[in-house]
């Protein structure tokens, strides 16, 4: 894990202890429940069956780019081992609901638990160490659930312990819920669940916790100084994150219906890294900017015939492009864009305009040539 | 009242705090000395981010080398740091409500606490702000603030004024005498500004290479002249 607090960029937003009305919060609940419902009702109605696929995989990794936001942007930590917590979520699932006939949400909950017990415990020794070193440490976990994943296998409707059957001709799908057994109905399913996951998180942004990280990624002697455990709040991260991941892990078991350990190689924790910050990992817009160049890029770019490879060059360039020219990611960065350039072509068409009645234009008006363009559009 | 005795801080071969015995009674108290005297050493032991080598200090009745780090605050412990600390994502109300809140104060006087505490700074700033858009002037005062709310035992102020212009060190004086009287913490200040430290100390000791060369009123620390030889070099001090 390295330290990206990024100290001086202003923040990922803690509820504040002074409760006052923002005016900005009613819009902003109102887009996120517009957003929301049309990707509910609507999203699965445009797309072909091939993308509504794509898309409950980017509803899969945006709870997997939370987790690792949880880690990076507010605690400061960079885990390289998170395709290991997913991969646990994903086989504690698929044990479940191969063994049990317990409800899907139930088995969801139970895999984020156990996925955030062994998070947290393989991570406890970690957390004394920071930088390079904890981040080697994390890639070398990654590296070592991917081993013991090709030794047991995913279960595939086996018996014992691992639940593998190596001689079965028939292998048995994983189960998803009766509510939402066609794909649209599942994809439906991930987004709530997805929306569930993001709502836990911030939550714990907005109160106590929230408040705590803030503090740690400011500076933990400070941190310390202050009162605050942090060795427990930073666990506390640990376990959130490795709790969402697991359920992401859940979710994602029923969508694939067959999991192989080939699915999870420790280098894919790099890829998700690299995405969270691009996408932006201060801020929970981030995460879902991160699983739509996770999985909707590589859907277009082989609906366009271009090979993946190229991903890898991409993401490399955009990385390097994005922390130097916005490290905030493009979540923060493109709504202050977007700003600008309204803010740009309003001046522009009010420059085009005659004053109100008929106030002739200043002297410093814009030369002709510039007001017609500004009116071209 | 905080007693040290034969405190010793070794990092490696090299002895930063060596056999350091010294009391501060109440009010405001001084700490000054040659940058690597073992002034911040000595703050960050009484904080629990050094383990001494040996010695004890006795505050107020406790043994506070045996409190964990993260509890001191709830014992009464507040300090300020060199560098500045406030943290820019939160706002004024919510950087001082913070160590209220962690300290194990009731969250029914947390509003008039941390008010409180920020009247108290003279800080003139909506405690909305974000603590990111203030200038340094303010942040620091943001901290003093962190330092004073909720009735602290023990307030640490490790250079409070540097970096800060003439006017905003006066104001910042005049809070810092203040404080004991405001809160009834014992507060060390530690500090190169002279003018601040016999303006705000009845009592001063001076730490040169780790060991204590002079401890008493400040104005008659001021005149000694292993002070003056040891920390500044020449005969006068400012």
């Amino acid at each position: 894990m390295l330290d990206v607090a990024g100290r001086t960029a202003s923040a990922p937003q803690p509820g504040s202890l002074l409760r006052r009305p923002s005016p900005g919060a009613l819009i902003r609940t109102v887009v996120i429940v517009v957003l929301v419902l049309f990707t509910l009702l609507a999203l699965p109605q445009l797309l072909s069956l091939y993308y509504v696929d794509y898309m409950t995989q980017v509803a899969v990794y945006a709870m997997v780019a939370l987790g690792l936001g949880v880690l990076v942007g507010r605690v400061g930590l960079m885990s390289l081992g998170q395709i290991a917590v997913l991969s646990v979520g994903a086989w504690s699932a698929a044990r479940l609901l191969f063994g049990t006939s317990q409800p899907f949400p139930l088995v969801l909950v139970e895999a984020g638990l156990i996925t955030m017990v062994l998070g947290t415990v393989l991570l406890l020794p970690a957390l004394r160490l920071r930088g390079l070193y904890l981040a080697l440490i994390t890639l070398m976990l990654a590296s070592a659930v991917y081993v013991v994943l090709l030794t047991l296998n995913f279960p595939n409707g086996g018996h014992g312990f691992t639940g593998y059957n190596g001689n079965q001709i028939h292998i048995p799908p994983i189960r998803r819920p009766s509510i939402a057994t066609s794909d649209p109905a599942y994809f439906r399913y991930a987004v709530v669940v997805a929306v569930l996951m993001f709502a836990l998180v911030a939550i714990h942004i907005r109160t106590r916790p929230g408040r705590a990280w803030a503090a740690i990624r400011q500076s933990e002697p400070a941190a310390l100084a202050a009162g605050i455990n942090t060795t427990l709040y930073k666990l506390w991260a640990v376990a959130l994150a490795s709790f969402v991941t697991g359920v992401a892990g859940g979710v994602l078991a029923g969508a694939v219906h067959y999991l192989y350990s080939d699915d999870f190689p420790a280098y894919t924790s790099i890829t998700i890294l690299a995405v969270v910050l691009m996408g932006g990992a201060y801020s929970l817009w981030g995460a879902i900017v991160a699983a739509l160049l996770m999985q909707l890029l590589p859907a277009l770019l082989n609906n366009w015939g271009v090979s993946n490879d190229w991903l890898t060059i991409l993401f490399g360039i955009g990385v390097v492009f994005t922390l130097t020219t916005a490290p905030r990611g493009i979540a923060e960065q493109f709504p202050k864009d977007m700003a600008r350039l309204g803010g740009l072509l309003v001046r522009l068409v009010r420059r085009g305009k005659p004053g109100p009645a008929g106030t002739p234009e200043p002297v410093s008006a814009p030369a002709p040539a510039a007001a017609s363009e500004a009116e071209a559009p | 009242m905080i007693e040290v005795e034969n405190l010793t801080v070794r990092f490696g071969g090299v002895t930063s705090l060596n056999r350091m015995s010294v009391s501060f009674e109440s009010g405001t108290c001084g700490l000054i000395g040659p940058n690597g005297a073992g002034k911040t050493t000595f703050f960050n032991v009484l904080s629990g981010f050094v383990r001494p080598a040996g010695g004890s200090i006795r505050a107020f009745g406790d043994d506070l080398l045996s409190i964990v780090h993260y509890r001191r605050a709830r014992w009464g412990l507040r300090r300020t740091f060199q560098t500045e600390q406030a943290i820019e994502e939160l706002s004024v109300y919510d950087n001082v409500a913070l160590v209220h809140e962690h300290a194990g104060k009731s969250g029914g006087s947390r509003r008039a606490d941390v008010l409180d505490a920020i009247s108290f700074v003279g800080l003139d700033a909506d405690p909305a702000a974000k603590v990111g858009g203030l200038g340094v002037g303010q942040r620091r005062m943001v901290e003093v603030a962190r330092a004073v709310v909720g009735h602290p035992k023990l307030v640490l102020l490790d250079e409070p004024a540097a970096g800060l212009p003439d006017a905003e060190t006066s104001g910042l004086a005049d809070v810092i005498r203040q404080i004991p009287a405001r809160t009834g913490a014992l507060t060390i200040l530690v500090d190169h500004d002279m003018s601040l430290v016999s303006a705000c100390c009845d009592t001063t000791a001076v730490l040169d290479f780790g060991e204590l060369i002079a401890s008493g009123p400040t104005a008659q620390v001021l005149r000694d002249e292993r002070v003056m030889r040891a920390y500044l070099g020449t005969a006068e001090v400012g």
